[in-house]
């Protein structure tokens, strides 16, 4: 079971590779579709079918826009060439994060074997508590419901900004002025309104 | 024709109504069940999003049109929030006030299932504004937007 996982693994990872250096534009979306999926395997492999379903649905989703919004745009070759310094020191820097994270993964606990220190006390008192026998669930929208909600708002503010920019045409009709538009009066008539009231006082 | 084929449409006819009620099930089963309302809800908005695929734009605009998925959006998302306000009767931010009963029921863990139904619409309101945004609003604008006679 154990060389299914790393083959699965090394499939993900083959996968983004194809997915970076595809010229083809529909190739590489697909290819991220194909590691998406790779991962949920991953997931349900490692017992969190929560995490999985969300993957998947995620994956499905994204691909369809992806396909929709971006493969009709008419931009499939790549014709600048490769920066070699760019490359050189993106790779130093990658290499400095993996030593430095070889050092820091030195102290977390083994693969497989989780320390269950808070968690043991939320599967023992999740059902009586909550109610909810999905404790996935039972932390996410009652012991810690409160990220929830920071994540809904993270979203909400997300489509508000998409709607915004990605408005072709404003509310607004283009001979439409915005004085008339929000109520405000117009400097020129209100001179001649004042000119005019003057020239009545002199009347 | 608007849309795509005939064999695309009519097997469209026959699962959509599988995908809208294993969306619903995802949605309310999410206390007992993996999934919860984030996956129901983009389940359902897959299914819209089907739907506007295989029959055209008009579809979409006569199901759910973006000026109705962003009132459901806000109407989600104020949901939310009532019942985190509505906590400050036990003491604090999100007390579960609903009683809780029969452990592996439906109505068994209080606002939960609430909240996974506000998100649930909340998710596929705003996954579907934001594929019509992206697909549609360069080619084709609704009335809420802007209409063509204007410019």
């Amino acid at each position: 079971m154990l060389f299914l996982f790393y083959s699965l693994i090394i499939f993900c990872i083959i996968g983004s590779i194809i997915a970076i250096e595809a010229r083809n534009i529909l190739a590489s979306v697909i290819s991220t579709g194909v590691v998406g999926m790779g991962l949920s395997i991953l997931f349900l492999f490692l017992g969190a079918p929560d995490i999985a379903i969300t993957q998947v649905v995620v994956e499905i989703i994204v691909l369809i826009i992806l396909i929709r919004s971006t493969v009709s745009i008419d931009n499939t070759a790549i014709t600048k060439h490769r920066d070699t310094f760019a490359i050189i020191s993106s790779l130093i820097f990658f290499g400095l994060f993996l030593v430095f994270a070889f050092m820091a993964f030195q102290g977390l606990p083994k693969f497989g074997e989780p320390l269950m220190t808070v968690s043991s006390e939320y599967l023992e008192q999740s059902v009586s508590e909550t109610g909810a026998s999905n404790t996935v669930m039972a932390i996410l929208l009652d012991y810690r419901a409160y990220d929830t909600l920071g994540e809904a708002t993270v979203i909400f503010t997300a489509i508000l900004g998409a709607f915004v920019v990605l408005r072709s045409k404003g509310k607004k009709g283009k001979k439409e002025p915005d004085t008339v538009k929000f109520g405000i009066p117009n400097i020129d008539e209100l001179s001649t309104r004042k000119s005019e009231e003057k020239k009545q006082k002199i009347q | 024709m608007e849309g795509m084929t005939f064999i695309v449409k009519n097997i469209t006819r026959v699962i959509i109504s599988i995908i809208f009620i294993f969306g619903i099930y995802i949605t309310f089963y999410g206390h007992l069940t993996p999934g919860g309302g984030f996956a129901g809800g983009i389940m359902l908005a897959c299914g819209l999003i089907l739907l506007t695929l295989a029959y055209g734009k008009n579809m979409a605009f006569k199901k759910l049109s973006d000026f109705w998925a962003s009132i459901l959006d806000n109407l989600g998302a104020l949901t939310f929030w009532l019942i985190a306000i509505i906590g400050y009767t036990g003491g604090y931010l999100f007390v579960n006030f609903i009683e809780k009963s029969n452990p592996f029921g439906l109505l068994s863990s209080g606002t939960i299932l609430i909240n996974n139904i506000a998100i649930g619409i909340k998710v596929f309101a705003s996954v579907f504004a934001v594929f019509l945004a992206l697909t549609i609003f360069g080619r084709f604008v609704s009335g809420f937007i802007s209409t063509e006679e204007d410019n």
